[in-house]
C-alpha cells in the first residue's frame, strides 16, 4: 500500500463493531515492518493495543509495543493539561487555571472541547518537530477514530470550533488543525466496513460526508472479515441434497458447509454493492477463524492490507 | 429460564441497550414486530434503520412521529397480525427544538436560543444529547398513551451507558448557573469571586478569546428561565425508566468484548436500580450442540461425498466448532453473571437480516423457549 504509508497521519473510521481497532493495529504493524516509526492512537481508552501486545495499560504514554511500533491512549483531560502548559508555558499558571471553577464550567460547557484537544494531541504527535520537549518523532500516526455518528463530527471538530470562536487564538489554532486534517498530502482516512447490509450503507454515506463535507482524502475502504469461498456452487447444491440423508454430527457438518457457502455468497453480494457505492479503492480482509485475535493473527492481516 | 413472552408480560416499555454493531436496531424491530403480531399496539422508536429495512416496512419517509406499518405486509409474509406495528425514527435536533419551544417563557427567548450558535452545536453534537432526546421522545409518546407497548432502540454510543446519565448531564450543563455570573457584561463576577478566579478569567480570555465567552454567556442567560422545566421533566423521564412496567433488554454479540460489555452494562443497570429483563445475544454459532464425541462423523461424510469434499466439509466444521465453543463459553459466563435472568441466543443466520421476513425469522427464535431454539437451530431454520 505504498501511497497510504506516504501520509503522516491516517484516521481509521467506520460503524461500531466493524473492526476499526483491529485494522488500526494491523496498519501500524504493516508500517512498522516497512521500517516506519509508527504510533497507534486510541481515543476512547479501549486499551486494545495493550491487550493485543500483552502489555500493561499504555494510558497517556507513548509505549513501545513492537519493533518500530508505539501505542498511546489519548485522554482528553491529559491532552488539555498538556495543551494549556504548552500555551501558558508556566506550570503554576496552568494549575491555577485548571483549579478554577470558572475554567471547569467552561471546559464542561464548551461543545466539542474534548474532541478538539484530542485532535490537537494527534496533530502534535504527527509533527516533525514535536512541541513536547525531547519527544520522539514518528513517520506515521494511525488513529483508531470514534465510530461513525461520532466519526464525521470528530473530524469536523476543528472547523466547528473555528466557527464557534470567531476570532482569537483558539480560532487560529482550530483553523490550523482543520487545514492539517484536510491536507490530502499528509492526512488520509480509511473506512472499515463489513460485508453486511447496514455497514455497507453506512460506509457509502460516510465516504460522501468525509469527502464532500469534511473535505478529507478517503484513501481506502477495507471490507473486513470476508469469508473464504470454500465450496463451489455445484458442491453446495450437492451438499444440500446430502443434508437430507445424513444425521447427527455429519448432518451438522454438512449444514455448516451449506451455511458457509450461503454466507460467503451473501458477502460477495455485499462486496459488489460496496464497489458500486464507494469511490475509494476497496481491499478485502479475510475472516480469521480464531476465537480471539492475537499478534500472530494481526500480523497475518497486516500482510493482507497491501 | 424465562422466555421473551414471560419477560415482557405486563410491561409497557422495553429499552434495547448495548454497544454499537451488535444488531440493536434489528433486534428492536423484531421484538416490536413479534409483540404486534401477538395482539398489541406497538411502536418502535429507532435511530437509523437500514434503508432496506425501512423500505420493507413501507416507511421510506419515516419521521419524528410514529407511522403505522401496513398490516398487509405481514399477511404477505404469512404471519397473522393481531395488533398494530408503528415505527418512527428519532430526530434528536427536532426533539430538542420542540422541547425549547415548549419550555421557553416567550417568543423572544425561544428565538434567541434556537439561533444561538452554542445551542445549535449542543443540540447536534453534545455528547449525551442524542441519548437524552431518545428518552425524552419515549416519555412524550408514553404520556400520550396511544400505544400498549413501546420499544426503544437506544443510540449507538461509544459507551452504552451514556444514556443513563444523559438527563443528569444535560440538566447539570444547562443549569451551569455559576457560569452565567461570570458572563454578565458588568464584570460583577470579578469583584465577587476573588483574585484567583479573576486571574483565571484573564488567562481564559487570552486562550479562548472573548467571543466564545460572550456566546456562552448569552446561551446560559437565555436558558436560565427554562432550567426548572427541564429539570422537572428529566426527573419524570428517570421515574419512567425505573417504573416496574419498564424493562431493559441488553443486546450483544457472542465475542469476548461484547460479552464483557454486556456484563458490565448489566451490573450498572442493577446498581442504578433499573429493571433488567435479560440479554439477547445475536449471531451465535450453535454448532457446538452437535455431539462430537462420536468422532466417526468424518467416516459418515465419506459415504455420500468423495474424500476431498468430505475432508473440506470436516475441516470447515472444525473451524465453526471452534467459534461455537467460544460462543458457548462466553454465553455461559454471561449466564453466570446474570444468575436467574434470561439469556436468549439468536443464531448466526445464513443471510443478513434487513427486511420484514428476516425480522420474522428472528422472532421465531426470540419468542421460543430455549429448548425450541436449540431444535430450530439444529433444523437449520434461519
Amino acid at each position: 500500500v505504498p501511497d497510504l504509508f506516504d501520509k503522516r497521519l491516517l484516521f481509521v473510521t467506520g460503524k461500531g463493531g466493524v473492526g476499526k481497532s483491529t485494522v488500526s493495529i494491523a496498519l501500524g504493524l504493516a508500517a512498522a515492518e516497512r521500517g516506519l516509526r509508527t504510533i497507534v492512537c486510541e481515543v476512547a481508552s479501549q486499551e486494545n493495543a495493550s491487550r493485543v501486545f500483552k502489555k500493561g495499560e499504555v494510558g497517556f504514554n507513548e509505549v513501545e509495543v513492537a519493533e518500530n511500533l508505539w501505542a498511546i491512549s489519548i485522554d482528553p483531560d491529559e491532552s488539555l493539561r498538556e495543551y494549556l502548559l504548552l500555551q501558558l508555558k508556566v506550570r503554576a499558571m496552568r494549575d491555577l487555571l485548571m483549579r478554577s471553577r470558572l475554567f471547569n464550567y467552561l471546559a464542561a460547557a464548551t461543545p466539542g472541547l474534548k474532541e478538539m484537544v484530542t485532535i490537537g494531541k494527534i496533530w502534535e504527535l504527527s509533527l516533525p518537530n514535536r512541541k513536547v520537549k525531547k519527544a520522539r518523532e514518528y513517520d506515521l500516526v494511525v488513529v483508531d477514530a470514534p465510530a461513525t455518528g461520532h466519526g464525521v463530527g470528530f473530524l469536523q471538530t476543528p472547523r466547528t470550533f473555528a466557527g464557534i470562536a470567531r476570532v482569537g487564538p483558539i480560532h487560529n489554532q482550530a483553523q490550523e488543525l482543520d487545514r492539517f486534517i484536510t491536507d490530502h498530502d499528509h492526512t488520509g482516512v480509511v473506512i472499515v466496513s463489513l460485508p453486511e447490509e447496514m455497514p455497507v450503507n453506512e460506509s457509502a454515506s460516510l465516504e460522501n460526508q468525509l469527502r464532500d463535507e469534511v473535505g478529507v482524502a478517503v484513501e481506502r475502504v477495507y471490507m473486513n472479515a470476508m469469508y473464504p469461498e470454500r465450496f463451489s456452487d455445484d458442491e453446495a447444491s450437492r451438499l444440500e441434497r446430502v443434508l437430507e440423508i445424513t444425521e447427527g454430527p455429519a448432518h451438522a457438518a454438512v449444514r455448516a458447509a451449506v451455511s458457509q457457502h450461503r454466507r460467503a455468497h451473501a458477502q460477495q453480494g455485499q462486496l459488489d454493492r460496496l464497489a458500486r457505492s464507494v469511490q475509494a479503492p476497496i481491499r478485502t480482509l479475510p475472516f480469521i477463524f480464531k476465537p480471539r485475535l492475537g499478534v500472530d493473527e494481526l500480523r497475518q492481516l497486516a500482510g493482507a492490507l497491501a | 429460564m424465562q422466555s421473551v413472552d414471560q419477560i415482557l408480560a405486563g410491561k409497557g416499555i422495553c429499552i434495547c441497550a448495548g454497544s454499537g454493531g451488535v444488531g440493536k436496531t434489528t433486534t428492536s424491530a423484531a421484538l416490536a414486530a413479534g409483540l404486534a403480531a401477538r395482539g398489541q399496539r406497538v411502536a418502535v422508536l429507532t435511530i437509523d434503520p437500514a434503508k432496506r429495512l425501512a423500505d420493507s416496512l413501507g416507511l421510506e419517509e419515516l419521521g419524528n412521529t410514529p407511522r403505522q406499518v401496513d398490516p398487509s405486509l405481514f399477511a404477505d409474509a404469512e404471519v397473522e397480525m393481531r395488533g398494530e406495528l408503528w415505527a418512527m425514527m428519532l430526530d434528536a435536533k427536532a426533539t430538542f427544538d420542540e422541547l425549547v419551544r415548549k419550555h421557553a417563557p416567550d417568543e423572544e427567548t425561544r428565538d434567541r436560543i434556537l439561533e444561538n450558535r452554542i445551542y445549535r452545536q449542543i443540540s447536534n453534537a453534545l455528547a449525551g444529547s442524542q441519548e437524552y432526546m431518545a428518552m425524552e421522545k419515549l416519555f412524550e409518546i408514553h404520556q400520550e398513551g396511544r400505544f400498549d407497548f413501546l420499544v426503544l432502540d437506544t443510540p449507538p454510543s461509544r459507551n452504552a451507558l451514556d444514556f443513563l446519565d444523559a438527563p443528569k448531564r444535560l440538566t447539570n450543563f444547562i443549569e451551569g448557573r455559576g457560569m452565567q455570573m461570570f458572563m454578565k457584561p458588568t464584570g460583577l463576577a470579578t469583584k465577587v469571586v476573588g483574585r484567583g478566579s479573576s486571574m483565571a478569567f484573564g488567562v481564559l480570555k487570552k486562550v479562548v478569546g472573548i467571543d466564545l465567552l460572550a456566546d456562552l454567556g448569552e446561551f446560559f442567560q437565555a436558558f436560565s428561565g427554562m432550567v426548572d422545566g427541564f429539570r422537572e421533566r428529566a426527573q419524570r423521564v428517570n421515574e419512567l425508566l425505573a417504573d416496574p412496567a419498564t424493562t431493559f433488554m441488553i443486546v450483544c454479540g457472542p465475542q469476548g468484548e461484547p460479552i464483557e460489555e454486556a456484563v458490565y452494562f448489566h451490573r450498572k443497570l442493577v446498581e442504578a436500580n433499573l429493571p433488567v429483563g435479560g440479554v439477547i445475544v445475536n449471531k451465535v454459532h450453535y454448532e457446538s450442540e452437535a455431539d462430537l464425541s462420536e468422532n466417526g462423523f468424518e467416516e459418515d461424510l465419506r459415504g455420500p461425498l468423495e474424500d476431498d469434499l468430505a475432508a473440506r466439509v470436516a475441516s470447515n466444521f472444525r473451524d465453526y466448532q471452534a467459534l461455537a465453543k467460544r460462543d458457548a463459553r462466553n454465553v455461559e459466563h454471561l449466564a453466570n453473571e446474570l444468575q436467574a435472568k434470561a439469556v436468549i441466543r439468536i443464531p448466526y443466520m445464513d443471510e443478513d437480516i434487513h427486511d420484514l421476513s428476516g425480522l420474522l425469522k428472528i422472532d421465531r427464535y426470540l419468542f421460543a423457549t430455549e429448548a425450541e431454539r436449540v431444535e430450530l437451530a439444529a433444523s437449520g431454520a434461519g
